[in-house]
């Protein structure tokens, strides 16, 4: 069979068996939170967040002074947060439970102390 | 009270998977150095110069009371080691360097004169390790005593806690003139390794700077930055955490902020203390000995 009549055949039994296009397939995810989260010496805010697991997340994360980190080890994410833009970091929590984020910049006497937690619900 | 295990007992206790457990360090190809004269050194660490809290109601006497307590060792080390935070950060250049001055000053008390620094990030974060340099030299460096080489690699002058590529090429040119079996040193601030990232306990890129030291069978690492004696094996290589001088920390991952604990009026200077590092030469050991700021009891 030539490729071009192949592919033909697959989408008439692909409509037939009601399958949508790929855009449809990614409406279909769930929906995308976006939580902004402000950086300054030497808090989060905010700094306790609930997400739901499976759902994806995007941080949103910006410093009112000096040059920050974020880091949330348990899912390996991180980023620098530089003064003046925006950083995005995008996850799907994958796993419940209480977990620690920090900033990993030094950035100050208090620095030990910067750090808020995300609790994962099912 | 002084504490001491030698090579025999780490031996056992890896062998047992003791990690967490109080240990002693090896250098194993001390072996190959048969023959040369036996030394010891002595590590001190996180003296947090100008800090002021209830964690140390005695925060300017303490620094001061571990000089002595070093100057009244029996045997004098042949050097003495400072890995890092010699002084508590502040966003003062002014003050930093105050600090700094007094901080020289009180340690320019040691008996020793082979005295030998390294920053740790509140010393170098906040300015790259500028001040520091004014005050003590290079933040990373090479040394050889009695055929084993030293090295002081900086994982604090980046606040983004990173060896970084252009020390990393650096660290890998020094470790090409040594031999697979050559007895090394590695003196870092922050551990390598990802002893706890949750709070901060680790170089993000430490795993690099491992990977670099691998080869090298007969290598062991001494640092600070956890205020706390700490032992933990990264393949064949030991990582040896000292305490600190001002207060100490929580045990790893103990509790949810690492806080430091709190002084305890019954037990003043607990946690607090320095070590010997012992190398007996004809024996081929490393011992570690543990010594409190002010004897107890």
């Amino acid at each position: 069979m030539n490729p071009k009549r192949r592919s033909v055949m697959f989408s008439a039994v692909a409509a037939a068996l009601g399958l949508g296009s790929v855009g449809t397939f990614v409406a279909a995810q769930p929906k995308e939170k976006v939580i902004k989260i402000a950086a300054k010496r030497f808090t989060f805010t905010p700094e306790k967040i609930t997400l739901k697991k499976g759902q994806p997340v995007v941080f949103e994360l910006r410093t009112l002074d000096v040059f920050m980190g974020f880091n949330l080890p348990d899912f390996n994410v991180r980023a620098d947060i530089i003064p003046d833009k925006v950083a995005r970091v995008r996850f799907v929590p994958d796993k419940t439970g209480t977990f620690t984020f920090l900033c990993d910049v030094f950035c100050g006497d208090g620095h030990e102390k910067m750090s808020g937690q995300i609790t994962v619900v099912a | 009270m002084v504490k001491e295990f030698n090579r025999r007992e780490f031996l056992r206790l890896s062998a047992l998977g003791g990690v967490g457990v109080v240990f002693a360090s090896a250098l194993p190809g001390m072996a190959g150095a048969a023959g040369q004269d036996d030394f010891y050194f002595v590590q001190m660490s996180d003296t947090h110069w100008g800090f002021q809290g209830p964690p140390n109601p005695d925060a300017k006497g303490t620094l001061h009371k571990a000089v002595a307590a070093v100057n009244a060792l029996e045997r004098q080390p042949d050097f003495i080691m400072f890995t890092g935070d010699l002084t508590h950060t502040t966003d003062n250049p002014v003050e930093r360097r105050k600090r700094m001055t007094e901080f020289k000053e009180i340690v320019g008390a040691l008996k020793v004169k082979d005295v030998r620094f390294m920053p740790g990030e509140h010393d170098a974060s906040l300015d790259n390790g500028k001040a520091f340099q004014e005050f003590f030299g290079p933040t990373h460096y090479t040394f050889d005593h009695k055929g084993v080489h030293f090295i002081v690699v900086d994982n604090v002058s980046d606040p983004r806690a990173m060896v970084g590529d252009e020390q990393l090429a650096w660290l890998a040119a020094d470790l090409k003139n040594q031999k697979p079996d050559a007895p090394i040193v590695v003196f870092t601030h922050r551990p390598l390794f990802d002893l706890v990232p949750q709070w901060d306990w680790a170089t993000r890129d430490g795993a690099k700077a491992i990977d670099l030291l691998m080869p090298y069978k007969n290598l062991t690492v001494f640092y600070g930055h956890i205020h706390q004696e700490h032992h933990q094996m990264t393949g064949h290589i030991a990582h040896h955490a000292a305490k600190g001088l001002m207060f100490p920390l929580p045990a790893p991952g103990s509790q949810p902020n690492r806080t430091p604990l709190p002084w305890n009026p019954a037990e003043p200077y607990k946690g607090l203390g320095f070590r010997n590092v012992d190398a007996e030469v004809n024996l081929a050991e490393f011992k570690i000995s543990e010594y409190p700021v002010v004897k107890q009891g």
